[in-house]
């Protein structure tokens, strides 16, 4: 019994499981000369035409490219870079329909010809001294992705470290209509054995096996006459069947083996190479000419002369359909690949890539539509034509059931999707298409099942980690609660000394107090009395300037509305802000009297006034961001401006400190000091109002810290602001602010956020130009009151 | 005495076979329910917390403990299936009202995010990068969908934009490819 070996060198073909005999049609372009394309006006390049991952973008729009030129480079193993065909300029790096039954945009690289077709620098590598890293790499730098359909970078395949017993090179070309590799083989024959010669270098087979369907008696042929010289390269006719071009298919045709489910060929010592892609080698390492360029069949009978043309790679379908007298019909379908395995284009911009074959324009008798899919009649044609072995009635069903746990068991992920069982289908059921959708599918699910083990790894680590940094502080705190009981003894007589102290004074206290108390009540009650005349003063004061302006509607209304003190504030502090905006938006210098006008009426109800000012201060802030560019020449007048939006922000009972700003600020300090006084007096209980100032001052830190990176504010205005709070605080009512500051930070917090996201919200809505309005109106109506 | 015979086998295998079967439940414990991490297998790790329990494991603590199967929106019927096919009961149409959504990830309009880190303290599974004070981003591939940051975020900058398509996702919608004439 011959070894397997002898019976391949014998000539022995076996065969392959079920296949059909489609019409082949292969002779309208066979016998013709490849036509040479003329430039196009526009090269579509999509940065990833294989399978893997696109290179980095190297070119910049606006550049000009020399013909062979990079215009990606490969910064990982699966991506091969692309290059510019012709030289040109770089029109713009935009989406496109990329040439993918999903039509779905991608990123091209547009480049415009310009007509010379400049070649760069080239260096031809010589075989015999260069190693087998550099003719590698020189396979991958030339952009070489297998061009028999799937697009897999070469270099990987030539590379493999595994001993390799058979290099295939596929030269079958089965399917209907295409005859590019046969025109290739026709025209180049001694290029393609020398690419042969380079896969050999580098994978160093027994034996070289080249398959050839028998209808292509001329290339067969040529081969035959261009390998002569070499011992070990075989070229086999193999017999006309579809899909005898498929890898496992001819596999098994001219070795007898079998690729196991889910392995690749390697795994059983072959490698297979298209002939185009053996071609393209020899050309790359050879003549250092990248792949820019490839034969396509261009057929159908709707064109006049249907033939093999060689396309520029980005050149438009429609181009080469144009090219050879395309003559479109109603209705007409332009599939790019061939009538079994390729799709249907969306649109004829579609540009040539690196492993489009063929481009075919048939009329509707040719290649007539589907019929209406019928139930499937479980004849069992499909499993007879099946090359692959499978059931495809069964997969269809469990398809049709979304079944992905049956139809792995039915191992649909060994279809090649060659069409062959739709073909011969009585129902005309577009089986394919179901395995298509279902193998999406399960992929779909597959990468959401890593996803998930992925976040949960993620989840859990991440639990882990807040674990562990709450053992820390744990930890930590029990360290220091340790220490602290260590230095108890000491601590017990500090405080007792502290609270002996405390008694001294509290006693000296007392007794000074029973001296001083009758007198100072009688200050207190002065005090309060003359506040409350100031008070009443400027009551009357403002509703004077009130009625002056009363043809001011936005005054009017906010002066009116002191009736009602809880709405009033309301209103005041919006119509603050909206002079605050306004201001910031347009004039830097603003009248400190607009902020210490409004505020007095919010000590009403300071609480609700805080937060209407919280609202204002957002407001504020925002104008202030976005009008900050406008605002920086004039930097030093903007200062005490942007400081007032933040005194604006302080709550009402810091009007006070407000006024006194603006006393030290301008000079008009007529109408302000009375102001400034009664508001001044205005609380009438002093302690809520402290609170208030405190909550308010708390409001103002907690803003004021995100304020600092994004306005353009002085980080000291925020204290400056709370520091005038404090001094007028102080006089007034004699209640520490710094012990109240700290009441509801926390609270203050998240009063403060809401108002900035509210006045987020509300700068959308708001226009610029009323608010410009409005801060005339409220000129007129201070000038009017200072008047 | 053949009564006492039978009584003293019968005692004495009774005696082996305790003391084996002791043996084996100290020596062979299993650590954990492993039907919970079964079911925590099936469930989608998003870990959204729209079932109403802190997380997918917890659910499916839950699960095991008899809780209804339909409350996880994230992994849809398909999970309900599964669910429903490794307890044995009858699968049962998704509880919360939304129907399962198209999937989405959180994206941070970055020129308003104010850096107040809320978002990172919310994400379960670590997938917003950022720092106090500076601006926040997410990662996309590890981001899983499940809003919990949306809500935290004071100024709202945080919105949840569906997958885009693409060429490797792409599911052969056949009724989806744009159909034109070609003329």
């Amino acid at each position: 019994m011959p070894t397997l070996f002898q019976q391949i060198q014998a000539g022995t073909l076996w065969d392959f499981h079920g296949g059909i005999h489609p019409p082949v049609r292969k002779s309208q372009t066979s016998s013709k000369p490849v036509a040479q394309l003329p430039l196009p006006d526009r090269l579509y390049l999509p940065l990833r035409q294989h399978i893997g991952v696109a290179g980095r973008l190297i070119v910049a729009v606006g550049q000009r490219v020399l013909k062979g030129e990079a215009l990606t480079s490969a910064d990982n193993s699966m991506a091969v870079p692309v290059h510019a065909p012709t030289s040109g300029v770089i029109h713009s790096i935009s989406q496109h329909t990329s040439a993918h039954p999903s039509a779905l945009p991608e990123p091209v690289i547009v480049l415009v010809p310009d007509g010379k077709d400049e070649w760069r620098e080239r260096r031809p590598l010589n075989i015999a001294t260069s190693s087998r890293h550099q003719i590698l790499e020189r396979i991958q730098d030339s952009g070489i992705a297998g061009m028999g359909g799937a697009g897999f970078p070469t270099h990987l395949k030539a590379g493999m470290q595994q001993p390799v017993d058979y290099l295939i090179i596929n030269a079958v070309e089965c399917e209907p209509y295409i005859s590019a590799d046969d025109a290739l083989m026709q025209e180049a024959p001694t290029t393609i054995v020398k690419g042969i010669d380079i896969l050999c270098q580098l994978l160093n087979p027994k034996a070289v096996l080249i398959g050839i369907e028998a209808d292509k008696p001329i290339a067969i042929a040529a081969l035959k006459a261009a390998c002569s010289q070499r011992e070990h390269y075989y070229v086999r006719e193999v017999p006309v069947k579809y899909p005898s071009g498929g890898e496992k298919q001819l596999i098994q045709l001219l070795t007898n083996k079998e690729v196991p489910a889910g392995r690749r060929p390697a795994d059983i010592g072959i490698v297979m190479q298209n002939v185009g892609t053996a071609f393209a080698i020899a050309q790359a390492v050879l003549d250092d000419q990248p792949l820019i360029s490839r034969i396509v069949t261009v057929t159908g009978e709707t064109l006049r002369q249907p033939q093999n043309v060689l396309a520029l790679l980005g050149t438009p379908v429609s181009s080469l359909l144009d090219f050879c007298g395309f003559q479109s019909e109603a209705q007409q379908k332009v599939i790019m690949g061939g009538p079994m395995m390729g799709f249907t284009l969306p649109d004829l911009a579609v540009p040539i890539v690196k492993t489009t074959n063929c481009i075919l324009a048939p009329t509707r008798d040719e290649l007539p539509d589907n019929g209406p899919e019928l139930d499937c009649i479980r004849c069992g044609q499909c499993a007879d034509a099946c090359p692959a072995t499978l059931l495809p009635q069964q997969l269809l069903w469990y398809s049709k059931a979304r079944d992905p746990a049956k139809l792995q068991e039915y191992n649909l992920f060994d279809c090649i999707e060659c069409g062959a069982c739709a073909y011969v289908c009585p129902s005309e059921i577009p089986l394919v298409q179901y395995y298509r959708v279902a193998k999406a599918e399960i992929r779909e699910q597959q990468r959401e099942a890593l996803k998930a083990e992925q976040a949960k790894a993620r989840f859990e680590a991440r639990n882990a980690r807040l674990e562990q940094e709450k053992q820390q502080r744990l930890a930590r705190n029990q360290q220091l609660a340790a220490a602290r009981q260590q230095t108890q003894p000491n601590q017990n007589q500090t405080v007792a000394e502290a609270l002996a102290r405390v008694k001294a004074q509290q006693a000296e206290k007392a007794a000074l107090q029973a001296t001083d108390s009758a007198k100072d009540h009688q200050q207190i009650l002065a005090e309060r009395e003359l506040k409350k005349q100031q008070a009443r003063e400027y009551q009357a004061q403002k509703q004077a300037t009130a009625a002056a302006s009363a043809a001011d509607s936005t005054l009017a209304s906010t002066s009116d509305s002191s009736v009602d003190s809880k709405a009033a504030a309301v209103a005041a502090a919006i119509a603050r802000a909206k002079a605050r905006q306004a201001d910031a938006a347009s004039s830097p210098t603003v009248e400190q009297t607009t902020a210490a006008e409004p505020t007095t009426q919010d000590t009403a109800d300071p609480r609700k006034a805080a937060v209407a000012a919280a609202l204002a201060r957002a407001k504020a802030r925002q104008a202030g961001q976005t009008n900050s560019t406008m605002a920086e020449p004039s930097a030093i007048a903007a200062e005490p401006e942007q400081q007032d939006p933040r005194k604006a922000a302080i709550a009402a009972a810091l009007a006070r400190a407000k006024a006194k700003q603006s006393v030290t600020a301008t000079v008009e300090t007529t109408v302000t000091e009375p102001v400034a006084a009664d508001a001044a007096a205005m609380p009438e209980d002093p302690r809520k109002a402290a609170i208030a100032a405190a909550l308010a001052r708390a409001k103002a830190k907690q803003s004021a810290a995100p304020a600092q990176e994004t306005a353009i504010v002085e980080p000291a205005a925020a204290d400056i602001a709370v520091t005038t709070a404090q001094q007028s605080l102080a006089p007034d009512t004699g209640i520490q602010p710094d012990t109240a500051g700290n009441d509801d930070p926390r609270k203050a917090a998240v009063a403060a956020a809401l108002a900035r996201a509210k006045a987020r919200k509300a700068q959308q809505s708001t226009e610029h130009q009323t608010t410009e309005q409005q801060l005339s109106e409220q000129r007129d109506s201070e000038e009017s009151k200072t008047e | 005495m053949t009564l006492l015979n039978a009584l003293l086998a019968l005692g004495t295998l009774a005696l082996i076979f305790g003391a084996l079967l002791g043996y084996a439940a100290i020596r062979f414990k299993v650590e954990s329910d492993p039907l919970v991490e079964q079911i925590d297998d099936i469930l989608p790790q998003t870990q959204c917390g729209q079932c109403g329990y802190p997380g997918c494991r917890p659910y499916a603590e839950a699960i095991a403990n008899g809780d209804d199967i339909n409350k996880c929106p994230p992994g849809g019927e398909a999970t309900i299936k599964k669910l429903a096919e490794l307890l044995g009961v009858e699968p049962k149409p998704l509880n919360a009202a939304q129907e399962v959504a198209i999937k989405r990830v959180a994206f941070i309009r970055e020129d308003e995010c104010i850096g107040c880190t809320k978002c990172i303290q919310a994400c379960p599974v670590d997938a917003i990068v950022g720092a106090s004070k500076q601006m926040h981003t997410v990662i996309a591939d590890e981001c899983t969908g499940c809003d919990l940051c949306v809500e935290p975020c004071p100024v709202d900058c945080i919105d949840m934009i569906p997958v885009a398509d693409s060429v490797e996702r792409w599911k052969w919608d056949l009724q989806a490819i744009p159909v034109k004439m070609v003329e």
